[in-house]
This record gives structure tokens, sequence and C-alpha cells, in this order.
């Protein structure tokens, strides 16, 4: 075997306290798609933006094609044929597309852009991606998110790259995008490229990857060819437990209706969405990005306008804007914590009680000593871990955060709770924790809706699922009668949902 | 159709303000002599406004621009009254207004100064350097023939418009280039447009901020001495407040708050509607303070625009 493209050894990155790797080894050979596996948090992140030289490691050493390689920034590791397609858009959308390619690698004489130096590697680039809208003058803004996401694929493209890593890149695609992408990850392998993927979606790696390599808690645990590594394997590497520990199930049975929703349809979406959701129940709403699920629960809790149809609490029917859906014992934990869910610069206790502060007050003045001996107590009940109910929310880790966002609907003592993609960003110690608590919501009585993008959580947490489909929530039917693969089926294709 | 009505879209606001007045009565048409005047008016705000371009297509704002004019035309009126000729008075004005620029941009960036806060400062500090140096008095020196820049009625009459009018619809020219087609001009709309996606593209945002902010410090530089043209004086206090009008005359014209967007078409268009708006208030005899309060809601009117294009793009 020749030296590999592309080699980590030891690499140590700490963020103050907290360590983000330490110690991870990658190694990655020319021509080959090197999946990256791991769950959110792993640091796997943190790993490629090292690679990518948009952050510096503390130990550790890498060597590209035999020669050692320490990028000084982004720019340096472009120039060394490193390119990286992020998870989250970054785009400027004000910029067109072309603009946003050439980004930070314009050709200049005297400071004057040289537009023609790059145009014909622009519309050759564009051209492989199979979207003939995506044309060089259009405004990135106007393109949709899978348009964009393409964008991006393109931007590394045109760096002619070694090494290109792409993050999660189907998160926003169709499958027929999907489809485009593979063949054009492995019309690039075959060209010689190494491409590290990184994906939670292990069929997805399968279909694309030659090998692995797994993070877990910031070091790698495993690597090795997929053909040969079983899916459980390759699941328990990740999550470092047998799977039946990670949904702990609490056991709950479902009372009276609470929630009825009939023929819901919202502005744009959802389409038609009709369920019954009951006491002590878990209903899980699976389906795509895009589908209309958190259009659906904000719709649901008055955020979004709704066109059509009827929701019912309990026996009285639902009134809007969400003031009225919290007094009717509604509650939404919004899927974007960081812009939404939480008020990231205020305190624990701020966030925690916010939504029913009137408790806590008597002619207008609040009582503070009242309001720390509830946080406290909401605190240690959730296990939210944190310096003080003083500390601000935003130097909390992520699984702390969503705690604390869940912490304020049950503070609210709602009996209803929307959750939108309760685990996102969240570590797999946390995550049980948070599966355990639903359960325990069901256990008293609680309604729960949930929303999300993990299939496995829904599998192991919900009593029924519905999938959604283009606006259109297909019927709710029991857990045990769902597969991974039906769900994703359905979620894809829209089989057994009425049009 | 729909491309004519973008590339007109900054304009939209002065055919507006122009119709209104044409349409009421006396219905007032504008004559050569009451243009030359309107454009002479614009010459100040103007220049300063393409600068305050830069620096709002790049997500930042900066509040001491009155300050920095009042200060760098002391600076050419004390060179003046020294003895010294044009050609230095010129270029020490133009350093003076680059410093203040350069200062804004370094506190920004090496303090990381919200904007706001840190042009907040140093408009309180220009003034006051302004009246040191100057003693708290107005500085009277020898103009060397630099009132005719801004004098209405231009001499030689060929030349139709002042001098200072053709310098700012020159700039207006060259900043568009600029801002289009440099690489310092892509990367402002960048970091305006989106600052992580700029740093992640290697581009050194710091660098391009200071840069940006010690462009816009020259220009203002330039309206410091067409502010000592105008007055034939250095004045410490002049040109309070003139930053609101410097704002305004970039977001009239399209220039976005949030960063991103704007051009410089669009806010010489902005400057002229302001300077048209107070011309024809005072041909109708109208008083000063209506012309404040019609011109305080075109701002909000042209804010409000934004906001709302803003929305309709992200549905």
């Amino acid at each position: 075997m020749s030296a590999p493209r592309l080699e980590m050894h030891g690499l140590v990155r700490r963020f103050g306290a907290t360590a983000a790797l330490q110690g991870v080894d990658l190694s990655v050979q020319a021509g080959e798609v090197h999946a990256l596996l791991g769950e959110n948090g792993a640091g796997k992140s943190t790993l490629m933006k090292i690679l990518a030289g948009a952050l510096r490691a503390d130990a550790g050493s890498m060597r590209l094609d035999g020669a050692a390689y320490a990028p000084s920034g982004p720019l340096a590791a472009r120039a060394a044929g490193v390119a990286i397609v992020y998870q989250e858009l970054n785009l400027a959308p004000h910029l067109t597309v072309e603009e946003n390619l050439v980004l930070g690698v314009e050709q200049h004489t005297l400071g004057v852009i040289r537009s023609r130096r790059w145009r014909a590697r622009v519309i050759e680039v564009l051209q492989r991606l199979h979207r003939p809208e995506i044309r060089p003058e259009i405004p990135v803004r106007k393109l949709s998110p899978a348009a964009r996401q393409l964008v991006e694929i393109a931007r590394a493209l045109l760096a002619d790259a070694r090494v290109l890593i792409l993050d999660e890149p189907t998160s926003s695609l169709g499958l027929a995008d999907t489809e485009h992408l593979f063949q054009l990850v492995r019309a690039l392998a075959a060209r010689g490229v190494s491409v590290i993927y990184i994906s939670h979606f292990l069929e997805e790696v399968r279909a694309v990857a030659d090998r692995y390599t797994v993070l877990r808690d910031g070091r790698s645990v495993g690597a090795g060819a997929l053909a040969q590594t079983g899916t459980s394997r390759l699941v328990e590497q990740m999550v470092g437990r047998k799977l039946e520990e990670m949904f702990p199930r609490v056991e709950h049975a479902p009372g009276a209706p609470i929630l009825e929703v009939e023929s819901l349809a919202g502005r744009r979406l959802p389409a038609s969405a009709s369920f019954t959701l009951h006491r002590g129940e878990i209903l899980g709403i699976a389906g795509l990005v895009g589908a209309g699920r958190s259009e659906l629960l904000r719709a649901l809790f008055g955020l979004e306008p709704v066109r059509r149809g009827a929701v019912r609490i309990g026996t009285a029917a639902a009134r809007p804007g969400p003031a009225w859906r919290l007094r009717q014992g509604v509650g939404l934990l919004s899927e974007d914590r960081k812009l939404e869910g939480l008020a990231l610069s205020r305190s624990v206790e701020d966030n925690l009680l916010l939504s029913d502060l009137g408790r806590y007050a008597r002619l207008g003045w609040l009582r503070r000593r009242h309001m720390r001996a509830a946080t406290t107590e909401w605190m240690q009940r959730l296990g939210v871990k944190a310096r003080s109910p003083e500390q601000r929310a935003g130097e909390l880790s992520g699984g702390n955060q969503q705690k604390l966002a869940l912490a304020r609907l049950l503070h609210h003592d709602v009996d209803v709770l929307l959750l939108d993609e309760p685990t996102r960003g969240v570590d797999v110690a946390s995550k049980a924790q948070i599966y355990q608590l639903i359960g325990a919501l069901a256990a008293r009585g609680k309604a729960v809706l949930m929303v999300s993008s993990y299939t496995p959580e829904l599998l192991g947490v919900c009593d029924r699922i519905a999938v959604m489909h283009r606006g259109r929530l297909g019927p709710a039917r029991p857990a045990a009668e769902w597969s991974e693969a039906a769900i994703l089926e359905a979620a894809a294709s829209g089989k057994g949902i009425a049009a | 159709m729909r491309r004519l009505l973008r590339l007109l879209e900054p304009f939209l606001g002065l055919l507006l303000v122009v119709a209104f007045f044409y349409a009421i009565p006396p219905h007032l048409g504008v004559s050569l002599t009451d243009l030359r005047t309107m454009l002479v008016q614009t010459v100040i705000v103007g220049i300063a406004a393409f600068g305050m371009t830069l620096v709002i297509v790049s997500g930042g704002i900066d509040l001491s621009v009155g300050s920095a004019i009042a200060l760098s035309s002391v600076a050419a009126a004390m060179v003046l009254r020294a003895g010294h000729s044009v050609w230095l008075a010129l270029p020490v004005a133009l350093v003076t207004g680059a410093a203040c620029g350069l200062y804004n941009g370094l506190l920004i960036t090496l303090l990381r100064l919200p904007p706001f806060i840190a042009t907040l400062g140093t408009l309180g500090f220009y003034r006051g350097a302004a009246k040191w140096i100057s003693g708290s008095v107005p500085v009277n020196a020898p103009t060397h023939g630099l009132e005719h820049w801004v004098r209405p009625a231009p001499d030689p009459p060929w030349l139709v418009f002042a001098p200072g009018v053709w310098l700012m619809l020159g700039l207006a020219v060259l900043l568009a280039g600029v801002l289009r087609y440099t690489i310092l001009g892509r990367h402002a709309l960048a970091i305006g447009s989106n600052e992580a996606t700029a740093r992640l593209s290697g581009i050194r945002v710091p660098r391009t901020k200071v840069l940006i902010y010690a462009l816009a410090g020259l220009l203002t530089g330039l309206a410091g001495v067409m502010q000592f043209a105008r007055l034939t004086q250095g004045d410490p206090t002049v040109a309070i407040g003139l930053e609101l009008d410097v704002i305004a005359a970039v977001v009239i014209g399209g220039g976005s708050l949030s960063g991103g967007q704007g051009s410089m078409a669009g806010t010489l268009a902005g400057a002229f509607l302001m300077a048209y708006l107070r011309n024809r208030c005072t041909a109708l005899g109208w008083p000063n303070y209506v012309q404040e309060m019609i011109v305080g809601h075109i701002i909000i009117l042209a804010v409000a625009l934004d906001q709302w294009r803003i929305r309709r793009q992200e549905r």
C-alpha cells in the first residue's frame, strides 16, 4: 500500500475546559471515500475544521501526501488542496453564484477583479451539478436550500481539491440530488481525490464510502472497511453502549384524547394533517427536512397562520397565538435553541421561569427568593448542570441547554408538549436522559408530540409514528409496525400517504 | 420590464418626491439655477455618503462623520492660515479624515467593539479635537479660490455645474466601480452579507474592515474640504448631526443597515433627494421644522421598505 494521502495523528483540541478532541487518528488513501461517523458532539466538525485550517490543533500532527501539513488558515488549506463543504450553509446570500464560488480566490490586477479568469471553470463546475437553474449570475438568496447546498459543493470542486470534506452534505437534498451527489463523489474518487464523508445516515454511508472511522467523545474508537462491518457494530461504536440502553423505557398507557387535529393546513405547509393525541401518549412524526413537520408544530402552537382545519385542545377549540396556547396547556420546544428556544445571554433562572413569571410576582414585583428556590428545584429535577442559576444559558453545553428549554415547558406545567428535534446537538448521555424524561412525562399523563429526523430515536421512544411527506401527514401507526427502512421509504416516496 | 424596474429602484423615491412637488400647487418646475443650487447642496453629504455606503454594505456604521468633517475642515483652514498653499491643505485634510477612519476601524477590529459604540465614542472625540486645535473659534483663512468649487454658478460657465459637483459625480462612478469590480468591494459585500462565510473563505476580515473605514475616512476628509470651501472658514462646530443625513442618504438609496446591499448610484440619489426636498420646502416658504418632519418620515419609509424587502426574500 502506498503512503496515505492524509494522515492525522494524536490530534487534541480544547475549548476552555472542555476537550473537543482528545487524541484522534485518521488515515485516508488517495481515491478513497472515507466515512467519518459519530454522534453529534463527538468531535467530527472540530476535526474537519482543523483539517480545513479554520481551527488549530493544540497537539498532534498531520501529513498530506507524506509532507507535514499545518495550514495557517482557510486560504492556506485551500491552496494545499483541502476543500470543505460545511454542514451549515456558508454562502453570502447577497452575492451571485459565481461571486460566491470565487470568494477569497478572486483573480485580480491591482485590486480590480478579472472575472473572466474563472468564468470557464465556473461554468464547467456548475454543469457537473446537473441543475441547469443554478446559473452563475443568480444571487444565492434566490436559490432553494438544496440548490445552495449544491453551490457549496461546486465551491469545493472549483478548488481542484486533493482532499474534499463533505459535512452532512445531503441533509437538505432530495433523493434525485442525493443520487447526483453520489455520482459526483464516485467520479471524483475515480480521479484520485480523497473524499471524507460525514453523515449520520448509515445506509447513505454504505452506498458511497469504502472505509470508515468512528469518533466518540473526541477519540477515534474504531476504523475499518464498511463492507466487513455490520450496522449494529457501527452503531455500538458510535454510541458506546448497546442499543437497548440508549432508549430507556418508562411504562405508560394512553388515556383520553387531549389534542385533536382535523385536516389542518397552513399558509404554505402543512398541506393536510389529521391525528388525535391522547394523554400519556408519545406520538412521533418522521419525514424529510422541508416536509413541513416543524411548520405543523408551529401551526399547532399558533406561530404560523392556519388556513384550514380544526384544532381542539381537550374539549375547547384552540384560539390563535402562542400566549393562548400556553394558557390552554400547550408548549413548544423549538428546534432552534440558539435563535428561538433560549435567550442565550440571559441566566438559567431567567430562561427557566420566563413563560410564567406571574407566579412569582406580588403587585407586579418579582420575589427573588421564591424564584431562586424554584430554579434550584427544577435544575435538580431535570439534571441541568450549571455553575449556578445565574450562569448564562449560552455557556451551557448543548445537552444542558436542551434540558433547560424542556424545564421551562415543565415549569409552565403544560399538558401537551410539542417537541421539535428534542435531541439535536445533544451528547449521547444527555440524549438517554431526555428519552427517560419524555417517558416519565407520558407516565404522568402528559401528551407528547415529537418531531425528529433521527429515526432510531422515534422507533425507540414513541408509541405511535406518522410520516410526513410534502406537507401531508400519513396515518399514525404503532411503532412496532414500523421499521427504519419503512419510515425512510414513506418519507422519501410518500408511500401510504393519501395525496 | 422587471429588470428596468430593479435598475430604477434606488431612484423611485427621488422620482416620487419630484412628482409630488410638481403635482401640488404652485406646480414648481426645476430651472437650471435650481438644479445647480441643489447639486451644490448635495456635495458634502454626497461625498461623505459614498464612504458610508462602503461601511454600511460591509455591515458597519459610522456615526463620527459629522465630527470628522468638522475636524478635517478645521485642519485644512489652519494649514491655509499658516500661509501654506492649497496643495498642502488638501492632503492634510484628506489624511486627517483617513486617520479618523483608520482609528474607527482599529477600535472596531482590535477591541472588537460594535461599530455603533466605537463611532459614538469617536463622534465626541473628533469634535473635541476640532475644538481643541482651533481654540473653539472658527478659523478664518485665505481660501485660494477653493470657494469656487461649490459656487452654484461655475467659473468658467461652460462647466455648467460647479467643479465640486463634477468631483462628486466622478467619485460616484469611480466608487461604484470599486464596489462592483474590486476585491475590496466584493469582500465588503461578502462581509456584510455573511461575516462567518467571509472568514471561512479566507478573507482577512479585520484587515478588510480597517481598509473600508480608512477609505470612508478619506472621503470624509474630502467632504471636510468641501465644507471649508462652502463656509470659507474652518468651523469646529459645523456639521453637527450631519451623520444622520449621510446615513439617511445611503438608506434612502437602498442600502441595507444589516449589510450586503447598497449602491453608489442609490446613495447619490438619496443625497440628492434630501437636498431637493430642503430646496423645495424653502422655495414654498415652508418653515424649517416642516422639512425636518418630512425628512424624518422619508427615512422611516425607506427603512420600512428595506425590512419589507428582506421579509419578502426570506419567504
